[in-house]
């Protein structure tokens, strides 16, 4: 497709007020995406804790392309693409693991050093005078253009040149700092194994939901609601304390209002966040002794401004949502136009008290798995709008709320938090990478 | 409690998920019982990892009543279960107390799809006036760190 091909192709689906179901639906939009979007993004790879020691890797992707994160010998992590560069065999398949000092392809033995270099290969004899050092196989597994290690947290851009990673998150940053500086040794580690949800549906519509305040009451009034109801019609004590399930649940009910005086703020590049005022996580009961770690690593002042922030999910562009005061980040992996696999990690707050994992634990379990009951109505609602939107009836999706004329996502906004501008502010973005990544 | 008893009533409680007697299934669980499903292959931490159940009385009985609600869209048609068991393999067995396992094959069916799930599932059984109870119940799913779509009733 040449570039004005592309550039039209991009035009006609982005309107200011809707966007054309094609950006969920057609096999040729996804493979764009594949090819122009993911690449020219920073895509979330993993966290550092998942390779503590030399030689530990994990597979990951961004977009279809297949990859892997490694720590070096010398302590650095390597993101590469996970081929061999002589056959194109997938170095490694698990989900993570050791590799000790080198990579050796099951193939052919080729061997490759965790920095990517190529260590050896078996009869070498057989390459002399033929040109190998000259080609591209010589220099081993391939790196991604760029990558960047921002306080445990991986990101990658796959385009050798482009925006840089300051310029990419800008202030939204603030948002991940929140989530590590909530640890008294400003680290993060993660707890356990990942959820993997599939979703038959496309992943933008996983990430918009992320934003999407006026779902809730509706789409989980089944189980936040006959929550309420069960805990108001038990017999208990007087001043029983509300259990954490409750605290978790409960808040999914809020009234419009709840939702729209918690505020949006979107940031440039297509990322923002709810909750700029209070969340559904605000009102979760103290832990103790966390508030004195927080004190005697912080300060007093200090501390109350790490806690007093609630923000509810923050969206990086394109497709993670992390969750800063539960220690949460989903990834919105793509499969297809109409398949997306979901991981919900957790996150310890290395120093803090085991608790505060527990109740995160608890809250992955009951909103994000396969089994969870809030998870099923979500699930329900994107695989009826993915086939909902196959209908010739209607061409275009509405995000129309709270549209303001002439907005500009190059400026950050804080707004009522039912707009939805977040969206707006993704396809934006979206537009914009599509095409290179220019302002 | 005899060999014989605890083989029924495990057979039995399958046989009420299966019938949708979500009610008296309930029943069945001792007030402070837990029905954990792990996440993670051999998981030893339901508390600080996920895990994909980690269930008391509390939110077993919300299970139930959402799916009845008027308003569970995702139970618009609803799912329905089928458990295929093993003999249940009894680990300790004593007048007031229990601990078997048991493979089982679970296929849950709604609209035009069907899912099966390998499982194996540990019973912790205590004696009561009232009969046997379920003091624990832990479901192993043989591929579950597999994705899933919803798997929206008991396995």
């Amino acid at each position: 497709m040449t570039e004005q091909n592309l550039q039209s192709r991009v035009d006609d689906l982005i309107r200011p007020q809707q966007v054309h179901r094609d950006v969920y639906t057609s096999p040729d939009v996804y493979q764009l995406e594949m090819k122009h979007l993911f690449p020219n993004c920073w895509v979330y790879i993993g966290h550092d804790s998942q390779t503590p020691n030399k030689g530990d890797y994990i597979t990951a992707q961004i977009g279809d392309q297949p990859l892997l994160m490694v720590r070096h010998t010398d302590n650095e992590i390597h993101v590469l693409y996970n081929r061999c560069p002589h056959k194109g065999t997938k170095i490694v398949i698990d989900k993570a693991g050791n590799t000790g000092k080198f990579f050796r392809c099951p193939y052919h033995a080729w061997s490759f050093k965790t920095d990517g270099c190529l260590l050896a290969i078996p009869l070498k004899k057989g390459y002399e005078g033929t040109g190998l050092e000259e080609t591209e196989a010589a220099k081993g597994l391939a790196h991604v253009g760029e990558m960047r290690n921002y306080r445990g947290f991986v990101f990658a851009r796959l385009a050798k040149e482009g925006i840089s990673f300051e310029d990419f998150f800008g202030d939204s940053l603030s948002s991940l700092d929140n989530m590590v500086d909530r640890s008294p040794e400003g680290k993060l580690t993660v707890a356990g194994a990942p959820l993997r949800y599939m979703h038959k549906c496309n992943w933008k519509m996983l990430v918009e939901n992320q934003t999407d305040t006026c779902h809730p009451m509706v789409a989980h009034e089944s189980s936040a609601g006959t929550a309420v109801k069960i805990w108001e019609e038990m017999e208990k004590p007087e001043g029983t304390p509300t259990p954490p399930a409750m605290q978790i649940i409960a808040p999914f009910m809020s009234p419009y209002e709840f939702f729209e005086n918690m505020g949006i703020r979107t940031w440039p590049n297509g990322h923002g966040h709810t909750g700029v005022h209070h969340s559904i996580h605000s009102d979760y009961s103290d832990i103790p002794g966390y508030y004195d770690a927080m004190i005697e690593a912080y300060g007093e002042e200090r501390a109350q401004e790490i806690l007093g922030e609630n923000r509810h999910n923050t969206v990086y562009f394109p497709n993670i949502m992390i969750k800063g005061p539960i220690q949460q980040l989903r990834n919105f992996i793509p499969l297809g136009p109409d398949k997306t696999l979901v991981e919900s990690w957790i996150f310890a707050l290395d120093g803090a008290p085991s608790e505060l994992t527990a109740r995160t634990a608890m809250y992955n379990r009951m909103i994000n798995a396969p089994t969870s009951m809030v998870g099923h109505d979500d699930l329900e609602m994107y695989e009826r709008a993915q086939e909902g939107l196959m209908s010739d009836g209607l061409e275009f999706v509405n995000i129309q709320r709270l549209y303001e004329d002439g907005e500009d996502f190059t400026e950050t906004a804080e707004l009522n938090g039912t707009t939805e501008r977040q969206m707006r502010n993704q396809f934006d973005a979206w537009k914009r990478f599509m095409l290179g990544g220019a302002a | 409690m005899n060999r014989e008893e605890v083989t029924d009533f495990i057979y039995d409680e399958a046989w009420m998920l299966d019938e949708g007697q979500f009610h008296e299934w309930l029943d069945l669980w001792l007030p402070d019982a837990v029905y954990w499903m792990p996440l993670n292959w051999n998981q030893q931490d339901p508390i600080n990892e996920t895990s994909l159940l980690y269930e008391d009385n509390f939110m077993l009985r919300l299970r139930i009543e959402r799916l009845a609600g008027a308003r569970t869209f995702s139970q618009k048609p609803k799912s329905r279960c089928h458990h295929v068991l093993n003999r249940p393999r009894i680990l300790e067995l004593t007048e007031h107390s229990a601990k078997a396992v048991t493979k089982m094959h679970y296929v849950e069916t709604r609209l035009d799809e069907q899912q099966m799930l390998a499982l194996t599932v540990t019973h912790d059984l205590k004696a009561t006036p009232d009969g046997i109870r379920i003091a624990g119940k832990r479901v192993d799913i043989l591929n579950c760190d597999a994705a899933f779509g919803n798997i929206q009733l008991l396995p």
